[in-house]
């Protein structure tokens, strides 16, 4: 058997095309990778307007705010680009120079500090969008829109703190300053305090009974005041997100995005390697010829598989050792890469044996290869709840049956502990590889008919 | 080989068919077909298409196996040459040799090269890639990786199929001269002229049976015993006539 895998690897070699894609492709997609998980998602750039007048402070009550740092973290968020006046923040949206503008108006900080005083007006800031392209105006609705309403949750937070502070004042008493001069609030705690402690020097009758009335009103005023505090807070913030994870940890999202690209390469370079060169032996005449007593079709199965495990081994180490320059990977847990990668390479070569068996030649073996595997890629990565319960399950059916799943959950467990269980999946591939290899087996009945 | 040019007599058999019957589904491709060949025997099988040489050499060959019928090999083993070089093209004639060399278990793979390069008279070709070979020199290899296995009989399956009348003739002058080692050699053709000229005995299948197994001089005989018309004709004409007047 070795030498046919010697045999195997000189035509691999002698295939300059096979060869140069073989290096190639695990390279151009750690590359790729790399660059989409280093750099993030591009940030939508956005002319940024600012008509209030420099430095002017903010407050809601006694609370400043801090503009400058506001300013940064929502100039993290989007890309912002700054413009003198409106006027250019319209025409750069025209051009296409921006996805959008968002302007703030002269008079916002002034309407915004009338939220926490006692004749509040509405804020309002402008968003100008370029329609023209929906997807794009989409995108900057939805990060314009996300913005504004965490910023609208925070003022909402602070107004809401402001008016406890107006109603405790209502409640308790205390120090209220207007316009500079200084009161002091009796409070209804301390007013009932004082219409109890008359009560007893007022004459039984009619003054007595106006009093008791004012006395119940000023109790009944405390209890339901004491109920708007939640209130209040519960208009700041309606929902409240309670995140609760009950399928176990997940692993960061570079981590998955590695292991899709190592599977994706192990599946591409495997099966299309395996299904060829079984198909290219048919090809060449040579399998009537091999199988007449020199080596048996299954141990020829096998070689196949062992190649496909090799390349397919050194391919993607190749690979991940590309993503290295960008992320950083936890190169002690190497051990569990490569049962994943050979697991999951036996997977693989297994299916391209059988495709391979079936097709019977190299052009078809290939097409057959990239028909099956694509689409059942793709189909592994919907996720639950992305399609309708039913159409899930026939997916979930489909995925079990062909190896990219199991061995991308082996690619993610192995990459990171947090991933899913590295031994189910090695189960799920192992029983698959057993499988596809008896169909190959069954194919190579007809294979030199 | 005597001095006269013709070979002494074969004594024993080197190889032994009985009944051999082949059927795929409802058609039969060979009924009953016995013959047997000496050692150092040249036997050519001809007949029209689908007459079921190809079922017959690969039946004789192991890689299809036969409904009812034997097939005996007294002296050793048989090695098979497919009508299409079962070669790897993007491997050099070395490499070719060296892989089915080491497969067969040669003790000495290297020296076996050696001796094959030498008997193909492709030694100066030995690092072309075959993909580079005329298709003589393809079919020789064909024939020496054939002839690893040390068979006592060789089946060759239509071997001079693509082959222009130099390439032809050099492989004849190769195919004869094993022959004249001793080992005995089954060839298919449809070239009728091919087999009279190179078949010490003709083995006629048509439609899976066999009709006539004897030298080109008897079959000739039986042409104008049967069909007295073609007596006079060529061989090719006569063999037609005769087919014809067999029902085929």
């Amino acid at each position: 058997m070795r030498w046919l895998l010697l045999k195997d690897l000189q035509i691999l070699r002698r295939s300059p095309l096979q060869a140069v894609l073989l290096v190639l492709y695990p390279v151009l997609i750690a590359v790729l990778v790399g660059f989409a998980i280093s750099r993030g998602p591009d940030k939508p750039r956005v002319a940024f307007v600012n008509e209030v007048p420099q430095d002017t402070p903010f407050r809601i009550g006694e609370e400043e705010f801090d503009v400058v740092g506001a300013r940064s973290e929502l100039c993290e968020r989007i890309e912002c680009v700054r413009v003198r006046n409106r006027a250019e923040a319209i025409e750069k949206v025209r051009d296409g120079d921006v996805l959008g503008a968002l302007i703030l108006p002269a008079d916002l900080v002034d309407k915004l500090e009338s939220l926490g005083g006692l004749t509040p007006e509405q804020p309002t800031v402008e968003v100008i969008v370029n329609e023209e392209d929906p997807v794009k105006q989409r995108l900057v609705d939805d990060r314009i829109s996300t913005l504004l309403a965490e910023a609208n949750l925070r003022l909402a937070r602070e107004v809401s703190r402001v008016g406890s502070g107006y109603l405790d004042l209502i409640l308790n008493g205390g120090e209220f300053n207007l316009l500079g001069a200084s009161f002091d609030i009796l409070g209804l705690t301390r007013s009932a305090q004082i219409l109890e402690a008359l009560r007893g020097h007022v004459p039984a009758g009619g003054q007595r009974d106006a009093l008791d009335a004012v006395i119940r009103f000023a109790a009944l005023a405390r209890q339901n005041l004491d109920l708007a505090n939640p209130l209040l807070t519960s208009i700041a913030e309606p929902i409240k997100v309670d995140k609760r994870v009950i399928s176990g940890e997940t692993p960061p999202l570079d981590i998955f995005a590695i292991a899709v690209a190592a599977t994706v390469t192990l599946m591409f370079v495997t099966v299309l390697l395996v299904a060829g060169s079984l198909a290219l032996e048919r090809e060449e005449n040579a399998f009537s010829r091999l199988t007449r007593g020199l080596v048996s079709r299954s141990a020829l199965l096998v070689e196949k598989v062992a190649l496909g495990i090799a390349v397919s081994l050194v391919v993607t180490l190749v690979m991940l050792a590309g993503l290295e320059l960008f992320v950083s990977l936890d190169w002690g847990r190497i051990g569990l890469w490569l049962i994943a990668i050979v697991a999951g390479g036996g997977g693989f070569a297994a299916a391209g044996a059988a495709l391979g068996a079936a097709a019977r030649e190299v052009r078809a073996a290939s097409l057959l290869a990239f028909m099956v595997s694509l689409p059942v890629a793709f189909l592994s990565l919907v996720p639950s709840g992305a399609v309708g319960p039913a159409l899930f399950d026939v997916i979930r059916f489909i995925t079990a049956l062909f190896p990219f799943k199991p061995a991308l959950d082996a690619m993610t467990a192995a990459l990171d502990e947090t991933g899913p269980s590295l031994a189910a999946a090695l189960g799920h591939l192992a029983a698959l590889a057993a499988a596809y290899g008896l169909a190959a087996r069954l194919a190579l009945r007809r294979f030199a008919d | 080989m005597t001095a006269s040019g013709t070979k002494a007599p074969a004594t024993g058999t080197a190889l032994e068919a009985r009944g051999i019957v082949k059927r795929y589904g409802r058609q039969t491709a060979l009924r009953g077909v016995d013959f047997n060949a000496g050692p150092g025997e040249l036997l050519a099988v001809i007949g029209p298409n689908g007459a079921g040489k190809t079922t017959l050499l690969s039946i004789l060959a192991g890689i299809v196996r036969a409904d009812e019928g034997e097939v005996h090999l007294p002296r050793g083993e048989v090695g098979w040459v497919p009508q299409q070089a079962a070669l790897y093209r993007r491997l050099t004639v070395e490499e070719n040799l060296r892989l089915f060399a080491r497969l067969e278990g040669h003790p000495d793979p290297e020296a076996t090269v050696a001796e094959m390069l030498e008997l193909t008279a492709l030694a100066d070709r030995r690092h072309d890639q075959v993909a580079r070979l005329s298709g003589g020199n393809q079919q020789r290899i064909n024939i020496a990786i054939g002839l690893l296995a040390r068979p006592v009989v060789l089946l060759l399956d239509e071997p001079s199929v693509g082959l222009d009348p130099r390439q032809r003739a050099r492989l004849w002058q190769f195919v004869r001269a094993l022959a004249g080692g001793g080992t005995t050699v089954i060839f298919s053709t449809h070239n009728i002229q091919e087999a009279e000229r190179y078949g010490e005995r003709l083995l006629v299948i048509a439609d899976g049976e066999r009709l006539f197994d004897g030298s080109a001089a008897a079959l000739r005989d039986a042409v104008s015993k049967e069909a007295p018309e073609a007596a006079g004709s060529d061989f090719e004409t006569a063999f037609v006539a005769y087919l014809h007047h067999r029902g085929h």
